[in-house]
Formats: structure tokens, sequence, C-alpha cells
């Protein structure tokens, strides 16, 4: 049987290219980066080269900006606490950030409102984009950071990161992203962009999990997250995940590389799938066609649920994902599918099939061949796509 | 998160499944809000459940529980399907994992209800002798 990994929003294969890069520091070079020694040195120099390139290929303009950590939650945690603890004694207690974060980022949120601070959850409309003057006009004179994700883990929706930025520069407002789906399908220029942080994971890009970054531009103010030890500049605690960090640099550039051709390869057979899967009766697309990452698409089915077109699919050697409750392991759907307006019951039947370098043309003509057929089957056993067929017939 | 061998065999090779024309007693559990839906067909002759059927719009342990529900009550008499707990729909599924728990007490009550409908038909009140059946305790929803 066939097999298609087509769950790379979730994490994704290790590139051999990657492991290779890696495999030094896993072996050979096992020496602490903070040790004066020949092996501590060398994989402390392995550090600091990572930290060289990641700067430049994310547009930064001094290598010390970059911190490295465990990967997008811990980022994601220490943009916004960080931040917000830091500017608590200038009277600033107030946070923007959208309704479709990642839950690193709104259950952050949600531990720093218990404290006191007070967050503002923009609206991201049926398309799944945060609208720029809706960000000006939430703005307030205690607004300590605005975060907005640079594209949608879900459905992929790619938001408009440079007029936020721009937008928060001009009120003086510091601005984090989380890019953690987007790095390496978009081309991010944190200078450019007025980005204050980013935060990225390197298992997303083909590089191992446990690896990430938070940048955090030259005077923004930020408390630790991690204490203990000097490491990061005495910003973030712990020896160095050194294979991780050279794994890291070496996916982003990887994937930096290959960007544009990638993409094109990626829309191409995104935009085939999603056409095909739409033949089927009471199907949709979740989130802006256009704006998009190259590699995703979520849609819904009426009248099934997802996680049992997940196992269906799963038994015919698919590998994806659903937003609905029971792959949650809550009573809700998917707070991203509620986001953008839909109802329940349409919620709780989607699926996300996320796609890298790796796949292919063929892998499309399978999904196009069994989705039709599964989501066929469900819909005949389901009381619920009965009622929607009986309401129809009644007009 | 994963199901039992058996979970997966019932929700892959789900027995019964369909509808009974002409049906005893019809019975529909849950809401699409919550994201699960069982409807129980049965037919009784002399108080012995000959055939039963379900639909089920709902997760992977939705299905399996409908399913298995569907195979421990075939041939027994409506006392018997009635005394049938979520737990032993749980225990013959070889365990479902916590969060879906509320399946199996969903497939317990699919066939309650039913047999209340069969009850209803022939004119005689369910209340006494099943009890009341929520359309959907288990989840906690207000729908």
């Amino acid at each position: 049987m066939r097999y298609v990994y087509a769950d790379n929003s979730a994490t994704t294969a290790l590139s051999p290219k990657v492991l290779e890069k890696m495999m030094p520091y896993l072996t050979e070079v096992y020496g602490n980066p903070s040790s004066i020694y020949t092996i501590g040195a060398k994989a402390k120099a392995a550090v600091e080269t990572a930290r060289e390139n990641i700067a430049k290929n994310l547009g930064a303009a001094n290598p010390n900006e970059i911190y490295f950590t465990s990967g997008g939650s811990e980022s994601d945690n220490w943009a916004l606490k960080g931040v917000c603890h830091a500017l608590k004694a200038k009277g600033k207690k107030h946070i923007i950030t959208s309704k479709f974060e990642h839950h690193a980022i709104l259950h952050t949120c949600e531990a720093l409102e218990k404290e006191g601070f007070e967050v503002t959850y923009l609206d991201v409309y049926e398309n799944g984009i945060v609208h720029p003057e809706d960000v000006e006009n939430a703005i307030r004179e205690d607004t300590a950071i605005v975060s907005s994700m640079y594209a949608n883990n879900e459905i992929g929706t790619i938001q408009p990161i440079s007029e936020i930025g721009a937008i928060c520069r001009k009120h003086g407002v510091i601005f984090h992203t989380d890019a953690v789906q987007a790095a390496g399908y978009v081309k991010i220029d944190v200078q450019k962009e007025n980005i204050d942080l980013l935060s990225m994971t390197a298992h997303k890009l083909h590089g191992p999990k446990g690896c990430g970054l938070l940048y955090i531009r030259k005077g923004v103010r930020i408390e630790n997250l991690i204490c203990g030890g000097a490491q990061e500049r005495n910003k973030r605690a712990g020896t160095e995940n050194v294979a991780g960090i050279v794994g890291l640099d070496a996916a982003l550039q990887l994937a930096i590389d290959g960007m544009d051709e990638r993409n094109a390869k990626l829309e191409k057979m995104r935009d085939r799938l999603i056409d095909g899967l739409l033949k089927i009766e009471r199907s949709r697309i979740n989130g802006d066609r256009v704006h998009r990452l190259p590699g995703n698409v979520n849609m819904c089915f009426e009248g099934i649920e997802g996680e049992s077109l997940l196992l269906r699919l799963d038994l015919k050697g698919v590998s994806a994902s659903s937003g609905s409750a029971c792959t949650s392991g809550s009573l809700d759907p998917s707070h991203v599918l509620l986001a953008i307006g839909l109802p329940h019951e349409i919620a709780h039947g989607s699926m996300r099939l996320s796609f890298s370098d790796d796949n292919t043309e063929e892998d499309i003509d399978y999904i196009l061949e069994i989705v039709p057929e599964i989501v066929s089957y469900l819909r005949s056993m389901s009381p619920l796509w009965e009622k929607i067929k009986k309401q129809e017939a009644q007009g | 998160m994963a199901y039992s061998e058996k979970v997966m065999d019932h929700f892959a090779n789900p027995r019964n499944v369909g509808e009974i024309e002409n049906a005893d007693g019809v019975g529909e559990v849950g809401n699409s809000k919550c994201g699960d839906i069982m409807k129980m067909y049965i037919k009784v002759d002399n108080d012995i459940i000959t055939d039963v059927k379900f639909k089920t719009f709902g997760c992977g342990a939705a299905i399996a529980t409908s399913s298995m529900a569907t195979e421990l009550i075939k041939g027994k008499s409506i006392n018997d399907a009635l005394k049938l707990t979520n737990k032993a729909v749980m225990e013959a599924l070889d365990g479902l994992p916590p969060v879906k728990v509320h399946c199996s007490v969903l497939a317990e009550q699919a066939i309650k209800a039913a047999v209340s409908d069969y009850y209803k038909r022939r004119g005689v009140d369910p209340e006494p002798i099943v009890g009341n059946v929520p359309e959907c305790d288990s989840c906690g929803c207000e729908g």
C-alpha cells in the first residue's frame, strides 16, 4: 500500500542532509560549549557559526539578536511573558493578539490575564486574515506588545506582517510574530518588516525536534524565562543543544535555498488537490486561497466527523490531521475554524493535509482517489448527512 | 491516544450498519454540535431483539461503540438489552481512551432510546421500564 505523509504542519521528516551536518555534534564533538578545552571550543564555534548564518537568513542586524530555545512554544512564552513582565513597571498592561493564534500564544495570554494583563483578541474574519487597521485601532497607551502569527498552523493563511509591523513601529509598540509555520516558506526579513521578536522552530522544516529560536531585536526590554547559567548572553540558561542548533541552521538554509522552486511545486499540487476535493458536494476550503502557505490544504466535508475521516485515511496509508473536537481531546472543535466563523457541526468535519518537498503529484492522485470514497462511505452511515439531504429535498 | 485493536476492528469493519425498514423502534441520541449522533433501529419479536442496525455520525470510538453495542444486544431480550451498560461496551472493546468514554455512554443511551420508542409505539409509557433517556447528557453541552 502507498504511504503518504501529509501532516508536515505537525512535524516533518528529518532531512538526511541536515542529519549529516548534525552527526559530528551527536558523536565526537560532544563538548559543552561553555568549556574552554578543544572539544568545548569546537562546539561553541559551531553554535556561533549557526547563529551568524541564521541571523543573515532572517535579515537580523546582528547575530547576537538570535537566542536559541527548545522550540516554538518556549519562544512564544518567552516573548510574551518576558516583554510583559519587563514593561509592567512602566504601566504597560495590554496585549493585542488574534483569536486564532497557536495555543502557545493563547494559553500564555490567559496566564498573563490571570496576572492582571488585559488582552484584545482580534477578529480574523472569514478568510482567516487579521486586518492591520484593527491592530491600529486596538493599540492603547498601555499596550505592551502585539503578537500576530506569520502564518496560521491549521488553515495556512499568511498574515500582513509588514503592515502590522509598520503600525507597531509607528506607535512604538513591541511586535512579536510566531513564524513557526512560515519560516522556510515565506521570505522573512525582520528589519524590513519591523519585527521586534520572532519565534521559529527547526522541526517544521526538516530539522530536528527540540530546537528553536527567539529573535530579539537589540533594545527590546525582555525578562528571562529560564534562569540558570550564563548561556545565550545571560538571557537563556541551559547547556546549548549543539546538534539541534546546527540542525536548525542547516534546515533553514536548505529551505531558503530552494524556496521559490519548492513553493511553485507545492502550490501547483495544493491547488490541484483543492480543486479536486471541492468537487465533493457540500465541501469547503477553509481560509484564504491566495494568501496561504504553499503546502496547506484545509477542508470541511459536511455530515461527517473529522477523526473518523483521519482514521480511514490512516487505514489507507495517509497521515493527516483534523480540527475536530475528537482529535483535540476537548468538546469544542478547533478554535481556528470557529474563529473564521464555521458552525460547530461543520468544523467537526475538517481535514488538514500539509505537504512538503518530499510529497509528489502521485501522492495528490492517490488522495484524490481515496478521499471521495471515504467521505461518501462515512456519509452513507451518518444520520447527520441523512438530515442534511432531507432538508435539501424539502428546499 | 491510541485505540485498541478491537476498537479499530469495529471502526474499520462496523457490524450492523444501516437502517431497518419498518423497524419496531428507532432511537437517536447526541447532536451535531457536539460531533456525535447515534441512531439505532430495532426489530422486536416476542420481546427478543431479532435485528438491530445503526447509523452514526461521530469519531472512531462513536462508530466502534455503536457497532459493538449492536452486536451485544442482537438476539437478546429487551430486558437484557436494557441491562447493557456503557462499561460492558467498553470492556468488550478492550477499553477506550478516557476522553472517549462518553461515546460508550451514548451507545448505551441509543439502545435505551430505541427501546423507549418501541414501547411508545405500542402505547406503553416507557419511562417506568427504561427510565428517562436524555438525548445528550454525556458531553455537558447545552445542545
